[in-house]
């Protein structure tokens, strides 16, 4: 029993480095350094279009790199890829578990994949001939859950799982590459970096961490939330990172001074964060919430600057395009919206 | 044998949703405030008089005063709290929202909050659908009575058992006193109204699928787990960090720097495509267009990262290292890059060229790296794996961007870009125009189908672009024959 005292009092006091590390190289915060700034004048957004055809609950949504197409999962067991601008279907995948939690759109736009409470990825390929969408990889391993996978390339893809861990595959030969472990909680969301060097998990351990893909170890781990975070994202340059909780806010992080910048909270906001997404320039950062609502957020005066009110029920995922013109929400109430 | 009722127990599982629900309950006690909550009264419903009432009127004034939004806002909030169970309606009370009139509602006691801890079982719903039928039958709903006939046939088992407790209970009421008793009720019955919705609510206590771990969960911690922590913590702490000053600096830079660009903040021209439909603005910025938008040539002036990452911006790039003769920087980046990002079956090959290519004496497109990245390079390639080239490739990607680059942009060629760059007018559309728009869209090409379209062309333009003198030199030195020496390059 001594020794294990006596470790646990060796590792606080480690931590206690870590936040005096982190403490010595604030010479500034957020809030001084935008004093100056004024706050983005009152951002509004209508629906433009709306994409209807699922017939349950969308669990996921990710725009393809073109910015004009996209894919949502559902589920009724489907996949389905939209033409955003004719709100046409160009694909309608069945799944062979509808059981779905997430989806994702290769870079390339050869390929999307999906996973969720089967525990494995499936990779599906839109090349094929005479429009026929095949299954092409199933990559089982993980032993929890698939809450998250983003394409790194048309040759690895990354995952995370309910089972707490990461994982980083080679497509083409349907094995794990790396494992990332680390969280003490079902990882429920990652991000990978502009660069793909670099990719950022949040998880029900209260924690987000930050991983080197090549080196297959956490460079850094940042607390401060008091409920499982549900959605992460890069800052368009970076170098920072944002968490959406179910604490009902979300915090910034800066990743080269390693430290929590600010949180997104408002009294009356007493619902959990499910997705967010920052917008090209990372001026405003979108938040979906379990209200119904997505509130915009000025991300360097933490101030709410709009509301997209307009489903009616839960907004479980978001998404901006890469071009940064338009906003994608999907709900529970089974329809996508695209604002702008 | 216990039967887990996961979709119905929304006690134990609710951890996610604790911190928000404990923040709810702060407002509720708020709002209970005799001298500052929401004003209350008794009102007269017909025989009896329920303490305690509020109007949904009040209740949106209050909120929207203690939080500082408008009404719209103050309604979700307040609907929030009766999807949540915290507040009830006394009239219509299925109907699980806010009316900003003067419908009554109440608090409800904290013994049905949702924070308390205890699951909601089917058992404790038997009962009570029993208890309502033993007090007048016909009464139940018809989801109601669905209900009560399913889980008499699954509880058949114990359905004497419920049958006493609904009687015991049925019996216990009878000897409170009536205003108590009419409140009780009303409680309940909005208990059970909030966890077992009529069929078509939106319920609040639904939170999709569960999660795995309990991260609260006392486990055994074992010594390996604190070495682990520790060695963590301490490659942590050696690890460099930079001045906040410096770091946020940036951020808030980048944010100025790309805000006219930012589709959500400034307006893009000729027209936004989403609201009139037209899509002039994704046909000037397409990938490979001959000749870019000022704004499109703006950002290439932001960061070497984003003059790389447009293919536009590096084939302008590509042309002004032609002109300088240091084209096989740009060139040995560029197949990095394929090595690093392409199939697994063609390393080997990849990598073998690559070396013949740029890395090898006397190679024909040799790139200037130093000794020591050369020699780790080299080693690496005899054992080709993705990231084999990535010290060379940082090391080339650094000498681009602090010389090229800078020059670059002072350049003749990027000057040229520049001024040939079109601004598009303002496209303005009337309402009939705006629906031809809409009459008019087309379906956008499959990003499958640009590429093979870009790869054709490139094809093309290969097939008919001028002799390159490097790869002639290449084929010579291959067949063996004696590589004549490189002209000197043009006097500026």
């Amino acid at each position: 029993m001594g020794e294990m005292e006596q470790l646990r009092k060796e590792a606080d006091s480690l931590k206690d480095q870590i936040t005096a590390a982190r403490k010595a190289v604030q010479d500034t915060t957020l809030q001084e350094a935008v004093a100056g700034i004024t706050v983005v004048g009152r951002v509004q957004m209508k629906t433009r279009k709306t994409l209807r055809g699922h017939l349950a609950k969308i669990y996921a949504m990710h725009w393809g790199t073109d910015s004009k197409l996209c894919v949502s999962a559902s589920q009724d067991g489907k996949l389905i890829v939209w033409d955003s601008i004719t709100t046409n279907k160009v694909n309608a995948i069945p799944l062979k578990s509808s059981w779905v939690m997430t989806c994702a759109y290769a870079p390339s736009g050869n390929f999307v994949a999906c996973g969720g409470l089967d525990n494995m990825c499936s990779i599906y390929n839109l090349k094929g001939k005479d429009g026929n969408v095949k299954v092409m990889r199933e990559l089982a391993a993980h032993t929890g859950y698939l809450s998250c996978c983003r394409f790194l390339n048309d040759s690895e893809i990354i995952t995370s799982s309910g089972d707490c861990t990461c994982v980083l595959w080679d497509i083409e030969t349907g094995t794990e590459k790396t494992i990332f472990t680390g969280h003490q909680g079902d990882c429920m969301s990652l991000a990978v970096s502009p660069d793909f060097k670099f990719f950022i998990s949040g998880a029900c351990d209260y924690t987000a961490k930050l991983w080197d893909i090549r080196e297959g170890q956490c460079r850094q781990t940042f607390g401060g939330h008091e409920s499982d975070i549900n959605s992460i994202g890069f800052f368009p340059n970076g170098n920072a990172i944002i968490t959406g909780s179910d604490d009902a806010t979300c915090k910034l992080y800066d990743l080269r001074a390693d430290q929590e910048l600010i949180t997104y909270q408002d009294s009356g906001i007493m619902c959990g964060v499910t997705s967010l997404a920052p917008s090209l320039s990372g001026r405003l950062i979108l938040a979906g919430y379990d209200d119904f609502n997505v509130n915009i957020w000025d991300s360097l005066k933490a101030e709410r600057v709009g509301v997209l009110a307009g489903h009616d029920n839960r907004v479980s995922c978001i998404g901006v395009s890469s071009d940064g013109m338009a906003c994608c929400t999907g709900s529970w109430d089974s329809f996508l919206k695209i604002w702008n | 044998m216990t039967i887990r009722n996961t979709l119905r127990d929304h006690g134990q599982r609710y951890r996610p949703r604790m911190a928000c629900l404990k923040k709810a309950e702060k407002v509720l006690l708020e709002m209970q405030d005799p001298k500052t909550g929401v004003k209350s009264q008794p009102q007269r419903l017909v025989i009896t008089t329920i303490p305690h009432a509020i109007t949904g009127e009040d209740i949106l004034s209050w909120l929207a005063d203690r939080f500082q939004v408008d009404t719209q806002e103050a309604r979700n909030v307040g609907s929030m709290l009766v999807a949540l169970g915290y507040i009830y309606p006394l009239q219509d009370h299925k109907r699980l929202v806010i009316k900003p009139d003067a419908s009554l509602y109440r608090f409800q006691t904290p013994y049905f909050w949702p924070t308390q801890q205890w699951p909601v079982e089917d058992t404790d719903y038997a009962i009570y659908l029993a208890k309502r039928n033993i007090r007048k039958k016909g009464i139940l709903e018809l989801h109601e009575q669905e209900q009560y006939n399913r889980l008499h046939k699954w509880m058949n088992h114990k359905w004497d058992f419920i049958v006493m407790q609904a009687k015991e209970q049925y019996r216990a009421a009878k000897e409170r006193k009536k205003p108590d008793r009419v409140v009780f009720d009303c409680q309940e019955r909005a208990y059970w109204v909030v966890h077992r919705p009529p069929p078509g609510t939106v319920s609040a206590m639904d939170y999709g699928l569960e999660r795995r771990i309990e991260p609260n969960a006392d486990e055994t911690k074992t010594p390996d787990f604190y070495e682990r922590i520790m060695i963590f913590t301490q490659q942590s702490i050696m690890r460099p960090r930079v001045k906040s000053s410096v770091s946020i600096g940036a951020l808030v830079k980048y944010c100025a720097t790309y805000n006219n660009h930012d589709p959500f903040l400034s307006k893009c021209l000729p027209s936004n495509p989403w609201l009139t439909d037209d899509i002039t603005y994704w046909n000037l910025n397409m990938t490979n267009v001959a000749i870019p938008t000022k704004m499109r040539v703006e950002r290439w002036t932001f960061s070497f990262g984003e003059l790389l990452s447009d293919p536009r911006g590096r084939d302008d790039f590509r042309l002004f290292l032609k002109k300088e003769f240091s084209g096989e920087n740009l060139a040995f980046w560029e197949v990095c890059e394929d090595l690093r990002w392409g199939a697994a079956v063609t390393m080997r090959e990849k990598a073998e060229q690559i070396y013949k290519t740029f890395l090898a004496r006397g190679a024909p497109r040799w790139i200037n790296i130093d000794g020591k990245t050369m020699e780790i390079t080299v080693n690496g390639l005899k054992h080709p794996h993705r990231y084999v080239l990535d010290a060379a490739q940082t090391h080339i990607y650094m000498l681009m961007k602090k010389d090229s680059y800078g020059r670059y942009l002072k350049s003749p060629v990027f000057k040229d870009t520049v001024k040939k760059a079109i601004c598009p007018e303002e496209q303005k559309f009337t309402d009939a125009q705006l629906e031809q728009n809409a009459k008019n869209r087309r379906p956008s090409l499959s990003p499958i189908v640009l590429r093979q379209q870009e790869q054709e062309q490139r094809a093309k333009m290969a097939a008919n672009a001028p002799v390159d003198i490097t790869q002639v030199m290449s084929k010579l030195s291959k067949q063996g024959k004696e590589a004549p020496p490189c002209p000197p390059p043009a006097k500026k």
